[in-house]
């Protein structure tokens, strides 16, 4: 065989010089920048130590941020992890005949399209006008009716959670059916045996079997929920009167509009934080077996 | 005969309520589309009717206002950045199974530990980096830091397929006198299709809706991809919501047509890396 000491390397290095350089240098030069202040104006940078941070938790609007992604990790791990494993459920279960392919595809269909599409699409659909949403309502009786969902701080943020909904329930569902598939026939086929009925094959056959998938499909939607950005971004722009704001959204606005990079970092870091253990607790969960 | 009824009615239960969900799902998607086909005055007066005059132009219209650009870029974007993370993605775990070598576990763990890293904490030190590079605003300020923060996910898939499959057509290979780099081209690779195309279907869908890089490494307008381009749409086109709307169809057709047709390696793709966007 002819291969030199160093052939690997050969193959190696370019992947590792990608990632290197443009995934792990870039994460400790957030760390470093944190502790400076710095703007895009002058070269000059002053060393401010952990004073960023401090500010960060002195400000209120970082406390919404955190509050809403809090609310959207939430809400999406009940509804996603919650409503997917039901789909997938009736969805595997003997009542559901050849149909079964044509609903998972249409439920897996939103997955698909970007987040700006999709934000974009439900800015329409939740236009207080000619929205799809109140133009039904409107439909349905109520003829002056027109709540602005995406105007009004109070459900601003929740209008926008709920599209998520719309578009991940789906992928979850899918991601539950795989393992739904993979527990063998065997079980079942013994619980049958012992007289257990659909619902209860489900209850203990099914969930236990599927424990596993459905921690980390939970852990899955709470990193997701921390790294919120474009679904933000595009519809509401963190307004109004920054209600909407999520870590992601108040990073951009810290960096960009008020050229704060020092500061933006700090928030970076905080982002970081949170999804490198919720990204552990996921790799940890999903090679236990 | 009983039972046979009662499981009869549950199944139509069953049926009703995903019906139902369906709708929930389709409703709002086809509301989209119809509307694109109105012109504005019809969108605004009869947003729930179906439109009267079925108009394309709208999608000329969303086309020629730079949308055929942003297509073109996303396409190109994409393209490039599937082959680079394809072709050293293999590379790279080709080196890491076939090789012994002191340190090879650690290395795995290390370009592993890129899927801990979120793009958001690294987007300000890139955007810097790519300034002083002199690629900002450039197609290789949105390709190279895809590539590397595709290229864990495609290293860890490879990887696992070229550990399940046998050796011995490898050092069959090797005794016909081919080298590391020929029997990686000429065996290995044919052999792993299905992965490969798991794996570029991946990278692809990543890079075609990408935004928070592709919104801070590009300023021109002639380089933005499509989910930038779109998010401009919104403020230029504050008036022509049709033309609007033709072009959030336009832009998502692509991805929904692929997966619809290739299925199977969609799946096994994003089930493989439970990751999302």
């Amino acid at each position: 065989m002819k291969r030199g000491k160093y052939t690997h390397w050969l193959f190696i290095i370019p992947a590792l010089l990608f990632v290197l350089i443009f995934v792990y240098i870039p994460i400790l030069q957030s760390f470093y920048f944190s502790l400076f202040r710095m703007n895009s104006y002058s070269p000059e940078t002053i060393f401010v130590g952990l004073r960023h941070y401090r500010d960060i938790f002195d400000d209120p609007i970082f406390y919404t941020a955190l509050k809403n992604n809090t609310w959207y990790a939430v809400i999406s791990v009940l509804c996603q992890v919650g409503i997917g494993l039901v789909l997938a459920i009736i969805l595997e279960s003997k009542f559901i005949g050849r149909s079964r392919k044509l609903f998972r595809n249409i439920y897996f269909l939103p997955s698909v399209i970007s987040v700006t599409a999709v934000g974009l699409m439900w800015y329409f659909i939740y236009n207080p006008n000619i929205g799809l949403i109140n133009s039904l309502i409107r439909w349905g009786g109520a003829k002056d009716f027109s709540f602005a969902w995406l105007g009004q701080p109070k459900t601003a943020i929740f209008a926008i959670i709920a599209m998520s909904q719309w578009q991940y329930v789906g992928y979850i569902m899918m991601l539950l059916i795989v393992a739904i598939q993979k527990i063998p026939v065997e079980l079942y086929d013994a619980a049958e045996i012992d007289g257990a009925g659909e619902v209860k094959k489900a209850l203990f056959v099914t969930i236990p079997q599927v424990k596993e998938m459905l921690l980390v499909t939970s852990v899955i939607t709470v990193i997701g929920s921390f790294k919120l950005f474009t679904e933000v971004f595009v519809t509401t722009r963190g307004g109004p009167y920054d209600t909407t704001q999520v870590l992601g959204t108040y990073m951009y606005r810290h960096a960009f509009f008020f050229d704060a990079m020092g500061y933006a970092s700090a928030v970076a870091i905080i982002i970081f934080v949170i999804t490198f253990v919720a990204s552990l607790l996921q790799i940890k969960l999903s090679t236990r077996n | 005969m009983s039972q046979k009824n009662s499981e009869q009615f549950i199944r139509t239960c069953l049926l009703l309520i995903l019906s139902l969900l369906v709708i929930a799902i389709v409703l709002p998607m086809g509301w989209i589309v119809l509307s694109s086909l109105k012109n504005n005055n019809e969108f605004f007066s009869t947003p729930l009717k179906l439109p009267g005059r079925l108009l394309y132009v709208n999608y000329q219209n969303a086309w020629n206002l730079g949308l055929s650009q942003y297509f073109i870029n996303s396409v190109l974007v994409s393209g490039v950045s599937i082959a680079l993370t394809i072709v050293f993605g293999s590379a790279c775990a080709y080196g890491l199974t076939r090789f012994y070598f002191k340190g090879q576990t650690v290395l795995f763990y290390l370009i592993l530990g890129g899927l801990l890293l979120s793009p958001q904490v690294a987007v300000l030190p890139l955007y810097r980096m790519l300034n002083q590079f002199g690629i900002y605003n450039t197609y290789w300020a949105m390709i190279l830091p895809y590539v590397a923060f595709r290229l864990p996910f495609a290293i860890f898939l490879i990887r696992s397929y070229f550990i399940s499959f046998p050796r011995e057509l490898e050092e069959s290979a090797y005794i016909d006198g081919c080298n590391a780099l020929t029997t990686f081209t000429r065996i290995v690779l044919p052999i792993s299709k299905p992965i490969l195309a798991s794996t570029a279907i991946v990278t692809g869908i990543f890079v075609w809706n990408e935004f928070l890089f592709a919104l801070i490494f590009i300023e021109n307008k002639s380089l933005m991809t499509i989910p930038i381009g779109l998010s401009t749409f919104r403020d230029a086109l504050t008036t022509d919501y049709t033309t609007m709307l033709a072009g959030i169809v336009i832009g998502s057709l692509p991805i929904m047509i692929l997966y619809l047709a290739m299925q199977r390696s969609f799946i096994k793709g994003l089930t493989a890396g439970s990751v999302k966007g």
